[in-house]
């Protein structure tokens, strides 16, 4: 495999890390915003829109992830303050957002709009091997680096990333030591909400450029499956959201050669994820490897332990 | 120096949980906090704490008046909990632990505040490698972690709230000689608990609540009878004797082997006689809860045989056991013995029920009749999680068919008050008299010398002694479940 076609990866996955970043931090903070789907597709389309619009392709961007902030806040706020089930709010959100988004982007179906451009990064990016793979892509592809690595090192070593894994794994311990459980739960939801955003206009601006019904491909629920597969890490997340890509890809250059399992391929990532899954959370493998390092904490990773659940003090 | 209530008042709805409460508590001292369910404490607790506010009165803490909203205004104030579930974050490190929700005024570093634990560690006696994930310590350490921690935010007030539950008698010990240790260092100790013998062995003075009020503040020592009139009022103790008819040989099991996960009983030869009561003694862990669930045929056994009423029932199923009069009761009432989130009308109906169908008025009039002849506390539209854990036991044994054959019950009146433990016991003594045959396990030695007929120890997996509670001293069993044959 040659790096253009490597390079194709990393930026085919570049929306998926965006939105598994997103949704990682808010389940992080206890909440599950299952709205992905829609909330993408919903943002998808404001971005184009806003793009084609306007002609600038970072109002479009800011727009999709401002739209799906709104909705994650919704989500947010009908389980903290209405005490309403995340799991039924964020179904019928996903389901609502994505008619929405059928509907309100009817003009702008197949219309060609401007897209990110690509940015050439100087000496990265002349590195023989990787530099033409990681380096020689576009602005949003390196954000989605620093974010990455932004976001392992605030979960893990920030006071407030303890704080943020506080809230999600005991949050009436949490708020014993003073932590505004609620609060930190409506940031995180809205931030996390936000990149999900992202991801969304990321798919129409860079992606599969312009806007049609449906547009995003189930990015949504395949980012869901892919913070659980991630084990909450922000950077086993990431790279789930590239081994995902390459499959993807080793799929798409296998159909020629087997035109008879044309239809298998494109679902073998999902059987392969649910298997890898169940070998790392095998007994013995969680017994070799459950140590308090950061190799640990990168394969033992697991939900937090009050994901869902809505916190009210005495 | 001291902590000082004034007029204490809280009120839910109706109910008058604090009525006027005025104690002092010196520097140094340990003070117990004694009273049956439903007493107040926990309510009292909860705004000595910060987490409610009172609705009328004052607390100072050296002629400080504090104004607490929140268990951080608390601990800010001086004033630390270990709540009877140690508040910690289980997949966290100990020094994360210490970390999550610092307050802005102290350093984020990871580095120095290890050398802090090791210090407090050492001083404290605690076995606490900062580095170690907390999801790997005993209870019992994970109540080290918090009272280390809550001493390093500068706690001068530490409330322990029923902190023996959960944690094994070394534990226990541990446990009081850390206290013994902070109160000699200058630290206020609270100490919450309805077990007396504890109260006696550790407190200097006690408060004694009952319903919401304040009954007294007697100087310990002072004779148990005396507290136990302070807190049930002029209350007889009638402890019902075990005047059990043993009819012939039920059940016999033929070197019978069980085993799950975490643990396993080998080489079981017994036999239990209708209407016998049998105890099963042992430390946490060696063998009684396997040998129960085997017994009750929810585990199956990989050898050996069982015979009931002379015929062979080794392999038959946990259905053909229910059926033919077995019954288990687990030690954890709440989450094994019944369904959190199904009222006690549901419970009734799910019991008793061969139909396809449910008559709802039929159950909730059962619900009602039982309530009433077990007097619980509740209502039928009560959740187990509203009950306390002595009318969760009364609730279980409401739900228990007539006419057992064979009872196998764990702890039957672990972390119950006095009044509902004997009231546990009237009722298995009568089961018995009727010929059921009780198969328990308990920690409590007295409980296992007054009603069983015989006794046996586990030790590691296999049953070492096998006693006539009659002929047997707590000295002889207290040896043989440490595994030591006298």
């Amino acid at each position: 495999m040659n790096p253009e076609t490597l390079a194709i990866v990393i930026s085919y996955a570049t929306p998926l890390v965006f939105a598994v970043i997103g949704e990682t931090i808010t389940e992080k903070a206890g909440v599950v915003n299952l709205s992905l789907d829609g909330s993408m597709l919903l943002s998808a389309m404001t971005g184009f829109a806003v793009s084609f619009t306007t002609g600038n392709v970072v109002l479009g961007l800011m727009a999709g992830g401002l739209i799906s902030s709104n909705i994650a806040l919704v989500i947010a706020f009908s389980s903290i303050r209405l005490r309403l089930n995340q799991i039924a709010v964020g179904i019928v959100l996903t389901l609502f957002a994505a008619k929405l988004s059928a509907f309100l982007g009817q003009d702008f179906v197949r219309k060609p709009g401007p897209s990110v451009q690509d940015l050439h990064i100087p000496v990265l990016g002349d590195i023989p091997g990787i530099g033409p793979i990681l380096f020689q892509q576009n602005l949003l592809v390196y954000s989605s680096y620093i974010l990455v690595g932004f976001f392992f090192w605030f979960i893990f070593y920030t006071r407030q990333g303890l704080n943020l894994q506080a809230v999600g794994e005991r949050p009436e311990a949490a708020y014993a030591r003073g932590i505004d459980v609620n609060k930190l739960r409506y940031f995180y939801t809205a931030l996390g909400g936000f990149l999900v955003g992202l991801g969304g206009a990321a798919f129409s601006l860079d992606v599969k450029l312009g806007w049609s019904d449906g547009h995003i491909a189930n990015f949504g629920w395949i980012a869901l499956a892919i913070v659980i597969f991630g084990g909450w890490h922000p950077i086993r997340a990431a790279l789930g959201c590239y081994l995902f890509g390459l499959l993807q890809l080793v799929a798409l250059k296998l159909q020629p050669l087997f035109p008879q399992l044309s239809q298998v391929l494109p679902i073998i990532p999902f059987p392969l994820m649910i298997m890898t899954l169940v070998f790392i959370n095998h007994r013995k493998i969680q017994y070799l490897i459950l140590r308090n390092n950061v190799f640990g904490r990168f394969i033992t990773g697991r939900a937090p332990s009050a994901l869902g659940e809505s916190f009210q003090r005495l | 120096m001291s902590l000082k209530l004034l007029n204490i008042r809280k009120s839910f709805g109706t109910i008058l949980a604090n009525d006027d409460i005025s104690v002092e508590i010196g520097q140094g001292e340990i003070h117990g906090l004694l009273g049956e369910n439903g007493a107040g404490k926990s309510t009292l607790v909860n705004i000595i704490s910060g987490s409610l506010t009172s609705d009328s009165g004052t607390i100072s803490l050296d002629g400080k008046y504090l104004d607490m909203s929140s268990p951080s205004d608390a601990i800010e104030a001086g004033i630390g909990i270990l709540h009877q579930e140690p508040l910690v974050f289980l997949p966290f490190s100990i020094v994360d632990n210490f970390l999550a929700g610092l307050p802005k005024s102290r350093d984020f570093d990871r580095k120095l505040l290890q050398d802090d634990v090791r210090k407090i560690s050492q001083e404290y006696g605690f076995d606490l490698d900062p580095n170690a994930l907390a999801s790997n310590l005993t209870v019992g350490e994970r109540q080290q972690l918090e009272i280390a921690r809550l001493l390093w935010m500068g706690a001068r007030v530490l409330i322990l709230d029923e902190p023996t539950t959960a944690i094994s008698e070394t534990q226990r010990e541990n446990l009081f000689t850390t206290i013994k240790l902070l109160a000699a260092n200058g630290m206020s100790v609270i100490f919450v608990s309805h077990k007396l013998d504890e109260i006696q062995s550790i407190c200097d003075r006690v408060t004694v609540l009952r319903k919401g009020s304040l009954i007294d503040t007697p100087t310990l020592p002072c004779p148990t009878s005396e507290l136990v009139n302070l807190m049930f009022g002029e209350y007889t103790q009638d402890i019902p004797q075990n005047q059990s008819v043993i009819g012939e040989n039920l059940l016999v099991l033929d070197g019978i082997c069980v085993k799950d996960a975490n643990s396993v009983i080998e080489e079981v030869h017994c036999k239990f006689s209708e209407g016998e009561i049998i105890g099963l003694a042992g430390l946490e862990g060696a063998g009684q809860r396997i040998l129960l669930r085997g017994i009750a045929g929810l585990t199956k056994c990989y050898r050996g045989r069982i015979f009931f009423k002379e015929k062979e029932i080794t392999n038959q199923s946990y259905k053909w056991y229910m059926e033919n009069g077995f019954h288990y009761l687990p030690a954890d009432r709440e989450g094994e013995g019944l369904i959190q989130g199904l009222t006690i009308t549901e419970h009734f109906a799910l019991a008793g029920n061969q139909s396809q169908t449910i008559d709802w008025n039929k159950a909730a009039q059962l619900a009602e009749d039982k309530l009433r002849e077990y007097s619980i506390r509740g209502t039928v539209t009560s959740k187990p999680e509203d009950l306390s854990g002595g009318n969760q036991q009364r609730l279980l044994l409401a739900l228990m068919p007539d006419n057992l054959s064979v009872l196998s019950m764990e702890h039957p009146t672990r972390g119950l008050d006095i009044e509902s433990a004997e009231w546990i016991w009237k009722e298995l003594l009568e089961r018995s008299k009727n010929g059921t045959t009780i198969i328990f396990s308990s920690s409590d030695i007295d409980e296992l010398i007054n009603f069983s007929d015989r006794i046996l120890v586990c030790f590691s997996g296999t049953i070492i002694g096998n006693l006539l509670s009659k002929e047997t001293t707590p000295y002889e069993i207290g040896s043989l479940i440490g595994g030591i044959h006298s």
